[in-house]
């Protein structure tokens, strides 16, 4: 592909959410977010505990509808086709979808296999985190920083232009957090993107930061008192 | 997408497999429930040979019913609901594979044992290909109608309790023509008309229930 040709590409199939609010319950969790990311971009996702940020990222991955305002992806609104945008996005949450009975490598088998990847290089992603030896040990033998290693490796072995990473260097040791930064930082030179949220310091160059705090909506809010 | 459907199905299969237990612990209850009535309605051939064929549908049912709790229990706890609704699969076609596992792991092993418990109740030999006709053709409904339910009570206190409440009428007709059809065929009026209604039920359930259970699974999610 020419330089020019991906370049148009990276200006199309920008994501962006316009106006975003939330609703958990009857409460407004926030309102009035604006947000953009384009090829190779990267958004940071700060905020106190409960400000928003995973329902955020669960409102990009499309398993939350916004209470108001929308997505778009690639100038389409993305309610329009939600099938299209999400063989686009790849979404690791808090949970790591392990199964006790299942190993390492028939767990990522299987995840790879629904997302319609075809020949996905289970050992490659393995190796990535560094679950080689681990292989084939069911993932009740894992540790946590083991089963979100596992979680991670998810993103290697059936690849997405869009990440979307909900603290994903919770339970994750200095090894783990190099191994991830190093991935997010090849997908970001491929020109995927990355939306992510932490508590932690992490290396992200040119992250547009986003401060959750800041679109808290107020109590006299037209949306809070609807409900 | 064929992959991704037959992906899930043999996942789940190979988890209540090798979690073993899942699928004894089914067919022990429900030889245990049909084994309980003996005792209590005693052991004349005449009276437990009329009411046999309500005894095991009856407990097929409740076997049916003990593991529904699990069937997007445990996928909802750990995210990996989240990632089956992100799939490039409908979420229509995952609950079809999720309940084709569920009856592959109850519905299936109830029907093939089923002539033993006939014995053990005294239910005459010449019903029994009639019973498991019906079993064959009524069990796939039960895990159909059970998906709903168990999609409905996700996120519930006592889900388990739940299910139970919810899904039990919702099993009255497959019990009334599973249980009619050995009747019938014990009277001498044939019991074609039962099993064809039983038929009907789960080729209705087939596409209707995945419906449903997406629909209240995506509340869930929500």
């Amino acid at each position: 592909m020419s330089a020019s040709v991906a370049a148009s590409i990276a200006i199309d199939d920008e994501l962006v959410g316009e106006d975003l609010a939330c609703r958990r319950g009857e409460r407004l969790v926030f309102a009035g977010l604006d947000c953009r990311l384009a090829a190779g971009g990267a958004l940071l996702l700060t905020g106190s505990n409960g400000s928003g940020k995973s329902s955020l990222l669960r409102l990009l991955a499309t398993l939350l509808t916004p209470a108001a305002g929308q997505l778009w992806w690639a100038g389409a609104p993305v309610a329009a086709d939600r099938t299209r945008y999400r063989a686009m996005i790849d979404y690791v949450g808090h949970l790591d979808a392990t199964k006790a009975a299942l190993t390492a490598r028939e767990t990522l088998g299987f995840w790879a296999a629904l997302r319609g990847t075809a020949r996905p290089d289970i050992d490659a992603a393995l190796d990535r985190f560094g679950l080689g030896a681990v292989a084939d040990w069911p993932c009740r033998w894992l540790s946590a920083g083991q089963r979100r290693r596992l979680a991670l490796a998810r993103l290697v072995a059936a690849p997405a232009p869009v990440w979307l990473l909900d603290e994903p260097t919770a339970a994750l040791d200095s090894d783990g957090e190099v191994r991830l930064v190093a991935a997010i930082a090849d997908h970001r030179a491929g020109g995927g993107r990355v939306a992510l949220a932490t508590h932690q310091p992490i290396a992200l160059p040119g992250a547009v930061p986003i401060v959750l705090d800041d679109f808290a909506a107020s109590p006299g809010d037209a949306l809070a008192t609807l409900w | 997408m064929t992959g991704a459907f037959l992906g899930l199905l043999r996942r789940d299969l190979r988890l209540s497999l090798r979690q073993g237990g899942d699928v004894g612990l089914v067919i022990g209850f429900f030889v245990l429930a049909v084994l309980l009535f003996p005792f209590g309605v005693g052991p004349e051939p005449e009276l437990l040979g009329r009411i046999a064929a309500g005894i095991i549908w009856v407990a097929a049912l409740l076997a049916a019913v003990l593991s529904l709790d699990r069937l997007f229990a445990a996928d909802h706890a750990d995210g990996g609901l989240d990632l089956i609704a992100l799939s490039a699969m409908p979420l229509e076609l995952a609950v079809l594979a999720k309940a084709a596992a569920h009856w592959l792991t109850t519905g299936l092993p109830l029907t093939l044992i089923s002539p033993l418990l006939a014995v053990l109740v005294d239910l005459d030999a010449a019903a029994i290909p009639v019973l498991m006709l019906g079993l064959l053709l009524g069990t796939p409904a039960l895990s159909l109608f059970g998906a709903i339910a168990a999609a409905l009570t996700l996120g519930a206190r006592r889900p388990g309790v739940l299910v139970s409440l919810l899904v039990l009428p919702l099993y009255l007709p497959p019990l009334i023509f599973g249980a009619g059809a050995v009747e019938a065929t014990l009277t001498a009026d044939g019991g074609r008309a039962h099993l064809l209604l039983l038929g009907a039920l789960t080729l209705a359930a087939l596409p209707l229930a995945p419906l449903a259970t997406a629909a209240a699974l995506r509340q869930a999610l929500d």
